[in-house]
Order: C-alpha cells, then structure tokens, then sequence
C-alpha cells in the first residue's frame, strides 16, 4: 500500500513544486494577444477611439470590451488586419469614432505662437519642441498626426498639413479603367 | 559542372559554362535598324534642363547653385542627402537662367526640379583632376572617385555606383561582372558604345577591378552581337591586362537582369533578398564602366550617355550622345523627326519602361532609350479578361514566381501572403504580362503591389517608432512624478527631524492657530 502512495505522493510534490517555479520563474509579462493587437495599431496614441492610448485600446479589444472599428488612423486596412487576427468578420469604421483621413503633419504657425508649452504637454510623442515664451516647432518626421495639439493651443496657431506625394514616396497606384483595358499602359508594344 | 563544390567554389567558375535561367522570352529584336548609323554628339540644346532628380531610390538632390550664376562644365550643381549618392554636374559651361519644376521623365508623371542652363557654347571644363597613377591608386580613392564623379547604374536602374563598389569593398568580390547583355527590343546603346568605345570600356573594366580588388572580369555580351566579339576581342589585344575576358551568352529576355546574368553565368541563384555580393560578384553595367574610366582616367563626372532613339515612329533610329538635360524633343529632330502616327513616346525599352507625358522632358542618367511606337505596335485595345488559370505567367517567369497566384493575392490585398509567395522577388519583367491569354496587366499588378509592401513596412516602421517615443514620454513622466514625491517626503522628513525644523514647523502652527483665533473672535 504504502509502496504504491509514496511514489505518486513524491512525484506530486515534485511536480507541484516544478510548476509553482516555473509560474513565478517563466511568467509572461504581458499579454500576447494584446501585443499582437498592439502591433497593429497605427501607434498615433489620439485616443479618437475612447481609451487614452493605443496599447490601452488594444488591451480593451482583448478583453471584449472594445469593437474592432474604432480607430479612424488604422482605417479600413486596420480593420480588416485586426479581424483577420481576431478571426471576426470586418465591418465599417464606427463613425462615433471619427472619419479616416489622409496622413498629416502639425505645424505650428510660429508668428503666432506664444511660447505656451500647452501642446508640448498634450504631444503623446514628444514631436513638439519649444521653451516658455519662447517658439515651439514641430519635428516633421516624429509627428503621427494625432490632433492632441490642436485644443490646447490658446491662439488656434497649429494646423494639420497633409504631406505632399514627392517622387521619393510616390508609389505606383492599383491598375485601373483605361489602363487595364487598353493592355499597354506603361509602352508593352 | 561538379556538383560537390560549394556554391562559393562553383561562383568562382563564372562564365566557364553557360547555364540558364527559368521561363523567359524570345523577342524579336527590332535592334539592327538602331545600329547601322555610327553614334553621333548631339551639340548642347539651346537651353538644358538639369533635372535635380536623378534616381529612383532617394529624393532629388538639393541645388548648389542659384539663377545668375555662371557654371563651368562638370561642375557640381547639386548634392544628394544621402552622403554616398554623390553629384549632379552642370553638362556644359553657361549660366543659370533658373531653377524650376517642369515635365520630367519618371513614372509618376510628375513635375521636379530643374536647373535651367543657357550653355555660352564655349564648352570650358572645370578644372580636372584626373587620377595619374590609377593602376597602383588605392580602392579608397578611386571608390571616392566614382562617387564625387555622381556615377549610377546606367542600364537603366540608376543605383549609386559608389554604393555598389563600397558594398564589394566591405564584403570582397572575386569576379566582376560588366553587363552587356541588352536583351530587352530595341535597346542598343550598350552595343553601339561596345563597337565603338571598346578601349574606353576595357580601361573601365580594369579601373573598376583595381576599385573593387575583384580577381577577374567578365564582359557578358549577348550571342548574336556578331562584331562586338571582334571589337572586343582586338581591343583587349591593346589595352587589356589579361583579367579581362568575354563571354557569350545567349539571346532570350530578361537575360540582361542581374539575377538571371548571374545565374546565367554561374548557374547559382542570387538569394531571395540577397545580392550578388552574397556569392562573391558584383554586377555593373558596361555603360557604367566606360563611365569610371572617364570618371577616374580622364577626371570627367558623369555629364552625357548614349541614347537609343528608336521605333517606328522615328525617321531615322539610331544611338546619340546626349548631354544630360537635352530636351528629348532635339534627340528626335537629330533623328529625323516623327514619323507616321506616334501614339506613345516611352523611356525604356517596351517591356520595361514607362510612358512619357511630353517630349520636353529631358535626358537623365536613366534614359537608356526613347521609343516612339506607332498605333502598329501597340496591341490593339482588348478588354481585361478574367484569369482562366492557364499557368502560361508561370512557365515564362524568370523569378520562379506565380504570377497567376500573386494577381489572385495582390487584387484581394492578401499583402501577408502576397509576400510569402515571394512578391518582391518579381523583377518586373513582364514576361507574365506578355503571354497572359486574358490581357492581365500583371506587372502594373505587381508594381501597385510591390509599392503597397513598401509602405506598409515603412507605415510598420513609423508605428514601432511612436510607440518607443510614446513609451519613452510615459516613463520620463512617470519617473519626474515620482522624484518630485520622494524630493517632498524628503524634505519633509528632515523638517521632522532637526530642532530647527521642529520650531519652524511649531511657529507655523501658532501662527495658523492664532489667525484662527482671531477670525473666529471677529466674525460673530
């Protein structure tokens, strides 16, 4: 009898003990699925779709609490990718949330500017840089177009640009109508 | 061919034996009617319109020079952001009347920077400084040289050159590969300048050995180039330093591509996403060497190119040497003029190339061929049919690829597997496009989806980019929140501790107690 206790009692213990250092040791710091939703989101971190960020959004989607549409910069591309990880069917941006608009950048009107700092605060990605009264600008390239700027600003001096297509990020569109149709666009004789 | 040797090993066996590549196209040539008059200069336009944009993989350079100013021949005019991408020169010596955006040639059809020169026809060269010793110079210099001198890839891709060179530099080459293999219709400059320039071609080939410290070269030329082997052949006699040889390969589009030339020549696939650097070679067109030699030899920067002016609907084809910035409509009236009813005008050859908005553009480094095509050799105008999954995109593609499986995945935007199945191996060839039964614009398909899949690695960059800053502001607000509290717990514990706080603190509490006092005593 107490051949047959000992053993399995033993390799409980021994077990038991495995994994209770193995659930403190090899904790996953985070929630996967919530990364993987968070690698698809745009990272503008508005908060156009209800939550203070991107990774807080994603967070709610996990947890069911959020829809899919709810982020204009994502867009119907975005959508479409976070159904197709979530396995859900893609439906249209909720309009609550916003409209999806072509990428812009701030820029601050710097005649105007009074050297507030009241969007330095508001920037989620430190793209504005400025002192006390003196004149804030804003870093083109680190810019995600996110509209926080713009409510602050005391003298309405920030106004979203969109970027212009140089030849640089000009990319070939979708083959289309006369293109198509007439089989020699781009000199196939 | 051993099949035990390592592919590092067989590499090294370049052009012993030619191979061949999958798929591909035999093409009428249409090249004999471009190649029976000799190359001839075109003297500068009245006007050149120096188009600061000169390839494709950056934004165009920023200007040096300002309207009024007097430029010498050869003189830098613009400089690239990018440090290795060198200079745009100044074709010829004048003054500049402007700097303006207007028509130029790229596929996007729209406008860019120009700078405008009068030339005063005097054609005085800026001061050159050519390099002497060059045999025995140090690959340092001469890869420095091919820079400053603004030399890109001339067949047509327009790559840095210096890119290129450094990359062989860094890594080590042991076979060069100088590309005369001109295997899409029409095209001839590559031919005409290996006919005529043969010893300024050789001269560029061992300029270009010394540069990237390659063993050996070899000049692919195409087999039905009969009198280029000749030319060829008796210039290394003259010139040619026994590391320099010619091989033949045969005639069959896209075999002038990079991949299927090395493949062709070493029967080794470049790797998916790799370059010919990975197997030991670097690859560059012969156009580009006659441009080192001048480059290095001669001090000259890149300021001219042959250009094939072409088609059925040019008077009188043949291959000109053109400034940069020549109006494209003085190459044609060189060449006789229009003729017949010109329905297109291309930059490129008929596979590859795309059309042009306006004649006014100029020429740019790029411009290896203008073709004007007559309403004969378009195809006529068929409607778009469904893909009936006949498998012809597949057996003629030079990329292994599937056409008929990307269009499925580029027209669904299935981009994930659109990249899978290897989209941004296509060459953009248009082979598939070609054959396909059902007038599929494949390769215009694949371009869309090829810019798509950049983009969205560059939206994924950007993104991955917010979100560090992002992370970044939210720890720096969080760590400044909590020093400012531990800074208050501070100081409120050493105001707790010394004698002298305590009296500060036991003041402080009188002087509430007796304002209190003294406003509850006022206020009844």
């Amino acid at each position: 009898m107490l051949e047959a206790i000992l053993p399995i009692a033993t390799l409980g213990l021994l077990f038991g003990l495995g994994l209770g250092w193995a659930a403190r040791q090899l904790r996953a710091d985070s929630n996967p699925v919530v990364d993987r939703i968070e690698a698809l989101l745009p990272q503008t971190q508005c908060g156009q779709c209800g939550y203070p960020g991107c990774r807080p959004y994603a967070e709610a989607i996990a947890s069911g609490e959020a829809d899919i549409n709810q982020c204009p910069p994502g867009g119907e591309d975005g959508i479409r990718a976070l159904a197709d990880l979530l396995a859900r069917e893609p439906k249209p941006l909720n309009p609550d949330n916003g409209v999806e608009k072509p990428k812009a950048v701030a820029v601050i009107d710097e005649d105007v500017c009074i050297g507030c700092t009241l969007c330095i605060q508001a920037c989620p990605v430190d793209a504005i840089i400025g002192a006390p009264k003196l004149m804030h600008t804003v870093i083109e390239s680190e810019c995600t177009g996110c509209d926080l700027c713009l409510p602050p600003c005391p003298v309405d001096c920030i106004e979203m640009v969109v970027k212009e297509v140089t030849m640089g990020d000009w990319r070939r569109p979708m083959p289309a109508g006369a293109r198509a149709n007439t089989h020699g666009g781009g000199g196939r004789a | 061919m051993a099949q035990h040797l390592s592919a590092a090993a067989r590499a090294r066996l370049a052009g012993q034996r030619i191979h061949h590549f999958h798929g591909g196209l035999r093409l009428r040539h249409h090249k004999k009617i471009s190649c029976d008059v000799p190359l001839e200069r075109v003297p500068p336009s009245e006007r050149l319109f120096v188009p600061l944009l000169q390839h494709g993989h950056s934004d165009a350079a920023r200007s040096l020079v300002e309207a009024g100013q007097a430029v010498l021949k050869g003189e830098p005019i613009g400089s690239y952001c990018e440090p290795d991408t060198g200079y745009v020169h100044a074709p010829t010596s004048g003054k500049v009347i402007a700097l303006e955006v207007r028509p130029i040639a790229h596929p996007s059809g729209l406008d860019g920077e120009c700078v405008v020169i009068q030339p005063d026809g005097e054609e005085r060269w800026t001061r050159l400084e050519p390099i002497e010793d060059w045999q025995h110079a140090d690959p340092a210099t001469l890869g420095e040289r091919i820079r400053t001198a603004g030399l890109v890839g001339l067949g047509g891709a327009v790559f840095p050159t210096a890119k290129k060179v450094e990359g062989a530099q860094a890594r080590g080459v042991h076979t060069l590969i100088l590309n005369g293999a001109e295997c899409e219709p029409y095209i001839s400059c590559d031919e005409m300048l290996m006919r005529e320039q043969p010893e300024k071609l050789i001269l560029g080939a061992r300029v270009l050995r010394r540069a990237t410290a390659a063993e050996r070269v070899i000049i692919a030329i195409e087999d039905q180039m009969g009198v280029v082997q000749r030319v060829l052949d008796s210039a290394l006699k003259t010139c040619g330093d026994g590391a320099v040889e010619i091989v033949r390969v045969t005639t069959i589009y896209p075999e002038g591509g990079e991949r299927q030339l090395v493949q062709v020549l070493t029967g080794l696939e470049v790797p998916s996403g790799g370059l010919p650097l990975d197997l030991g070679l670097l690859c560059l067109n012969v156009g580009t060497a006659a441009a080192a030699a001048d480059a290095v030899i001669e001090g000259k920067p890149l300021i001219e190119r042959i250009v094939t002016v072409s088609g059925s609907g040019i008077s009188r084809p043949r291959n000109l040497i053109a400034l940069l910035g020549t109006p494209i409509h003085d190459l044609v009236e060189r060449c006789g003029g229009y003729r017949g009813d010109v329905q297109r005008l291309v930059l490129g050859g008929p596979m590859m190339g795309y059309a042009l908005p306006t004649d006014a553009a100029p020429v740019v480094k790029a411009a290896n061929c203008i073709l004007a095509l007559t309403a004969d050799d378009l195809r006529s105008p068929q409607p778009e049919m469904p893909c009936i999954r006949c498998g012809e995109c597949m057996r003629v593609c030079p990329a292994v690829l599937l056409p008929q499986q990307l269009h499925w995945q580029v027209t669904n935007q299935q981009w994930e597997e659109a990249e899978e199945y290897g989209l941004m191996d296509c060459i953009e060839c248009g082979c598939c496009d070609f054959v396909c039964p059902s007038q599929i614009p494949l390769a215009d398909w694949f371009r869309y989806g090829k810019g798509v899949l950049v983009n969205r690695a560059s939206e994924k960059r950007a993104a991955d980019h917010a979100r560090h800053r992002y992370e970044a502001r939210q720890e720096r607000l969080e760590r400044l929140k909590r020093s400012r509290q531990d800074r208050i717990a501070e100081q409120k514990r050493q105001l707790k501790q010394s004698s002298e706080g305590k009296r500060k603190v036991a003041e402080a509490l009188e002087r509430a107690r007796k304002s209190r006092g003294e406003d509850e005593g006022r206020s009844p």
